[in-house]
């Protein structure tokens, strides 16, 4: 759909009286993409001087440093100076959790295959990526911990377990008139991110200016702040936008960027650091991969009674975020279904692997997947449609408390899905699939039509806090500044559109500025879907601070009741008066009144009580679902996905352009998650799928022919930007339905058996699941 | 993607470089390079445009595509001294006298990026692929426009602009 088209479609409702919120506006950088002159961080001209970094990684995954000889690397042609641990004036941590376990530069031991052991500093990248390849570095090795089993069978956590209980599981289970039993591998997932880590550090007189491609620029100050013992006021973090991150650009660009600001301070010299991609993608952490083991109970209609899981993910070495990805994991074992009972229980596995990280979802997608492999194993043992098991067991009244004891308000799910059912006409493809399956004896066809419901907000609940800063100038134009950085979702020109309103301005004279630590402070990280929701609240708060002032300001002058008094059209209304936005600018400015302001803004209504397990974490839910349908050659295990339909839930959309494009582009990287992208290690903890020529990232081709997607409209219940909702996030889960859509073409080959499909659906994951189905 | 059989540019035993001629972008440039200097960081490094991205520097994700004589290659494997006396066009240089190229405009009509790191490359292949004349259906481009990764998956959008621009060639 183009940008035309979606400003017309009949689905996308804006709100009349609104100029620049509500339309499908484009990109603020659209120009600048199209002619290659938008500047990410490695395209920033280097300053006279600027040196080059490489690290040097550790030869083995686990074990204590015995030695490390680095004459060869000093030696090298071109080679500065050359860094180890033992070089950092200050902490020696990136962690985001304070944990100390994210060392910048491997001290005594290390944790993972290749990790940072010292560091290269150079004239150019390429002789310090040579000179890095000659440090000899000594392991007293171990044999590493890989795969969650593996940490399982040796009890090695980085976090304590977890559980969140309601009702009474074992006996709801010991009353179920049915149970079954299964356990499901749910596969990580490596960001590719096209623009790899990357940080330029100018060191300044007593301080620091670090050009970054981060989610988190405050965090990464602070880590590099404790690293060289500087004032945090001393270190600027500077974001203009990033080349994607998808999480994984939260926690793990601290390491890439502490490591330029170090060489920067001990040279004196600007320095760079970008990590080469297969460096990149053996360096830096991913999806965590899950086991879900579960037992449950459900009745002759296909409701579910009970549900007992337990979830375990391969955090890798440290903690990271490991602690809330888990939580969110548990927050979304229940999906769009209510359960009466149920005990969810995370483990929290640590191994000799990178340290697993935030990706889109943060540990919600894999929490989903069990359940709704639940639902499936439900509709095979008792011979129903899945759709109607998933309709049954959604919340409703009087089933609408989740397992940790938030109500669920705002469901929309039996609706959304009773319009998707229709409009993807999947109760006459279900029976044309079946007529089809039955003439034919090697491609088989699937379908499956998935619900999602994603909470919103941070479950750390001091996070969900934003601000933003908005200066006006004398002209009209505004210089708008906020806490969240932009990674191509359109955030940047959603919060611009916001101010714009505000002002009633056209959107051309709001200036977007780069993230900086130094015009707002202290912010939050670009994560959990909240950056619109939290900071176009922050923003409008300054721009109706200033507005306010314009108004008491106008209302004595013109001796006009300040409720009659607006701004539109690049005009102050006051009374019947129309005075152009930049006049009453100046005389307000002649009037000694400030024409800048901070803005802040907090989520309301959030608690939880970690103890307990209960509590309102979230503010709100999105919603969405999927149908997709696929076909499989059961001969190879190809796969194709042949058509996907799709409605979603973002509230009253801010940008419907950037909405659909957010959608698009989460199920496809969903859909990836689940077929076609594979990490593999091999047993002495080495990453074997390095580089996009052995991990498979979905392409042109791999999207659905047949693709459909609508809004589904209806505003946020709760008090939201414009009643909008996040949508970051949610649609990736989208995807679960072309996993469920396989297992359901498997099924076809033998009915009333369970399907043991295991993500990521590859041709060899389809073929196992075929031989086990049909084997007996 | 097309390997050149061209001699090298003009070596000079001392230094180890060599001395090469590219039109890019209509401007002619006599360089005198490392002979394992790519297309990609001759571009970045040498000429100042950034425009062209490096995602993996491997030949596995297209960031990096441009025009060579008309052709797509991906920049990061092709080495620059092999392509003396070639033309080479990167994404600086699709507008003509201010005016966009009619893909450059379907991209922006279509919302056809997100981060927009893909871009560069996803239009040097688009432009490429329009003029080779191959791909007919909408299965066809997409085929064909498989090299180019887009992590952000705008792919619906980038066949959209390929296709408005198409029509129009
Ligand atoms: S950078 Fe050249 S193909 Fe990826
Ligand atoms: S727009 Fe981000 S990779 Fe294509």
């Amino acid at each position: 759909m183009s940008v035309a088209e979606v400003a017309q479609a009949p689905n996308v409702v804006a709100e009349a009286a609104l100029r620049s919120v509500g339309v499908a506006t484009q990109h603020d950088s659209a120009v600048r993409h199209v002619c290659g002159s938008a500047a990410y961080v490695d395209d920033v001209r280097e300053p006279e001087g600027t040196l080059h970094l490489a690290v040097g990684g550790a030869p083995a995954a686990r074990g204590r440093l015995k030695a490390i000889d680095l004459a060869a690397v000093r030696a090298a042609p071109g080679v500065v100076r050359v860094l180890t641990a033992a070089d950092i004036p200050g902490r020696n941590d990136s962690s985001p959790v304070n944990a100390g376990d994210d060392p910048i530069l491997a001290a005594d031991s290390v944790a993972f295959h290749h990790q940072a052991v010292f560091l290269v500093v150079a004239q150019t990248r390429d002789a310090a990526r040579r000179a890095a390849k000659l440090g000899k570095i000594d392991i007293e090795a171990e044999r590493p911990l890989v795969s969650v089993d593996d940490a399982l069978a040796a009890q090695s956590y980085v976090l304590p377990e977890y559980t969140f209980l309601t009702g009474e599981p074992e006996a709801a289970l010991a009353a179920s008139p049915h149970r079954v039993s299964g356990s499901l591998r749910i596969g990580g997932q490596e960001h590719f991110y096209l623009e790899g880590q990357v940080a330029l550090a100018v060191p300044g007189e007593d301080d620091m200016l670090i050009y970054s491609s981060t989610q988190h620029p405050s965090e990464l100050q602070a880590i590099v702040a404790h690293m060289l013992h500087l004032p945090a006021a001393a270190v600027t973090v500077e974001v203009r936008r990033m080349g994607g991150a998808f999480g994984g650009k939260e926690t793990q660009a601290a390491q890439w960027a502490a490591l330029a600001a170090l060489a920067a301070r001990l040279t004196g010299r600007p320095c760079k650091m970008r990590l080469d991609r297969d460096d990149d993608m053996i360096m830096t952490g991913k999806r965590h991969d899950f086991r879900a083991d579960y037992t449950a109970g459900f009745d002759g209609d296909g409701r579910i009674t009970a549900f007992d899981v337990m979830l375990a993910s391969r955090c890798g070495y440290s903690a990271d975020l490991s602690a809330s990805i888990n939580d969110r994991a548990m927050f979304h074992a229940d999906n769009g279904y209510y359960l009466p009972a149920a005990r969810i229980v995370t483990k929290r596995t640590k191994t000799h692997t990178v340290s697993n990280t935030a990706f889109r979802g943060f540990g919600g997608p894999q929490g989903m997947m069990a359940v709704e492999r639940l639902i499936d194993d439900i509709a095979w043992s008792l011979g129903l449609d899945p759709l109607d098991v998933r309709k049954r067991n959604l919340y409703g009244d009087g089933r609408d408390v989740t397992p940790y004891g938030m109500r669920v308000t705002d469901n929309i799910l039996p609706e959304l899905i009773d319009t998707l059912e229709r409009t993807s006409d999947y109760r006459t493809r279900r029976r044309a699939i079946a007529a089809f399956n039955s003439a034919s004896p090697y491609l088989k066809r699937g379908i499956a039509l998935t619900p999602v419901k994603f909470g919103i907000s941070f479950t750390t609940t001091h996070l969900n806090q934003a601000g933003a800063l908005v200066h006006v100038y004398l002209d009209g134009s505004v210089h708008l500044n906020h806490g969240g950085t932009e990674m191509g979702q359109g955030l940047f020109v959603k919060v611009a559109q916001v101010v714009a309103e505000e002002f009633g301005i056209d959107l051309a004279q709001v200036k977007i500025t780069p993230t900086s630590t130094a015009k707002v402070p202290n912010t939050s990280p670009t994560a959990a879907s909240s950056g619109a929701d939290m900071n176009s609240m922050a923003a409008r708060d300054a721009a109706q601070t200033i507005k306010g002032r314009l108004i008491a300001f106008a209302a004595e002058k013109y001796a006009t009741p300040p409720e009659l008094i607006s701004f539109r059209d690049s005009h102050a209304l006051i009374g019947n008066r129309l005075v152009p936005f930049a006049q009453i600018l100046r005389e307000a400015y002649l009037a000694r009144v400030s024409l800048s302001s901070t803005g802040f803004y907090r989520t309301p209504d959030l608690h939880w009580d970690p103890g307990k397990g209960k509590g309102r974490p979230f503010f709100y839910f999105a919603y969405g679902a999927a149908c997709s349908e696929v076909i499989i050659d059961t001969l190879t295990g190809e796969m194709k996905v042949a058509r996907v339909d799709i409605l979603h839930d973002v509230g009253r959309s801010l940008n419907p352009a950037i909405d659909i494009g957010q959608i698009e582009g989460g199920f496809v990287q969903g859909m990836g998650w689940l077929t076609c992208e594979e990490l593999v290690y091999d047993q002495a903890g080495r990453l074997l799928t390095h580089a996009p020529s052995t991990y498979k990232i979905p392409c042109a081709s791999d999207v659905p022919p047949d693709f459909r997607i609508a809004l589904f409209d209806a505003a946020n219940r709760e008090d939201t930007i414009y009643r909008s909702k996040a949508v970051g996030e949610p649609p990736l889960m989208l995807g679960i339905s072309v996993f469920a859509a396989i297992a359901d073409a498997i099924h076809s080959l033998a009915p009333g058996k369970r399907v043991p499909l295991d993500a990521p659906a590859t041709p060899e994951s389809i073929l196992h699941a075929i031989h086990q189905v049909t084997q007996d | 993607m097309q390997q050149r059989n061209q001699p090298a540019g003009r070596a000079d035993g001392a230094s180890g470089t060599v001395s090469v001629n590219l039109t890019v972008n209509g401007t002619r440039h006599s360089l005198t390079l490392d002979p394992r200097t790519s297309l990609l960081d001759l571009l970045r490094e040498h000429l100042d445009l950034t425009g062209s991205k490096k995602g993996c520097d491997h030949g596995q994700c297209g960031a990096c595509t441009v025009l060579l004589d008309g052709r797509r290659v991906v920049s990061c494997l092709t080495l620059a001294v092999m392509q003396d006396g070639a033309n080479v066009t990167t994404v600086e240089g699709l507008a003509k006298d201010g005016h966009l190229h009619p893909l450059q405009q379907a991209f922006i009509d279509h919302d056809a990026f997100q981060c927009g790191y893909c871009t560069p490359g996803q239009l040097c292949s688009g432009v490429a692929l329009i003029a080779e004349g191959h791909a007919k259906t909408a299965d066809e481009i997409r085929e064909l426009m498989s090299g180019n990764i887009c992590r952000c998956g705008a792919y619906t959008n980038i066949l959209a602009a390929i296709q408005q621009a198409m029509r129009q060639s």
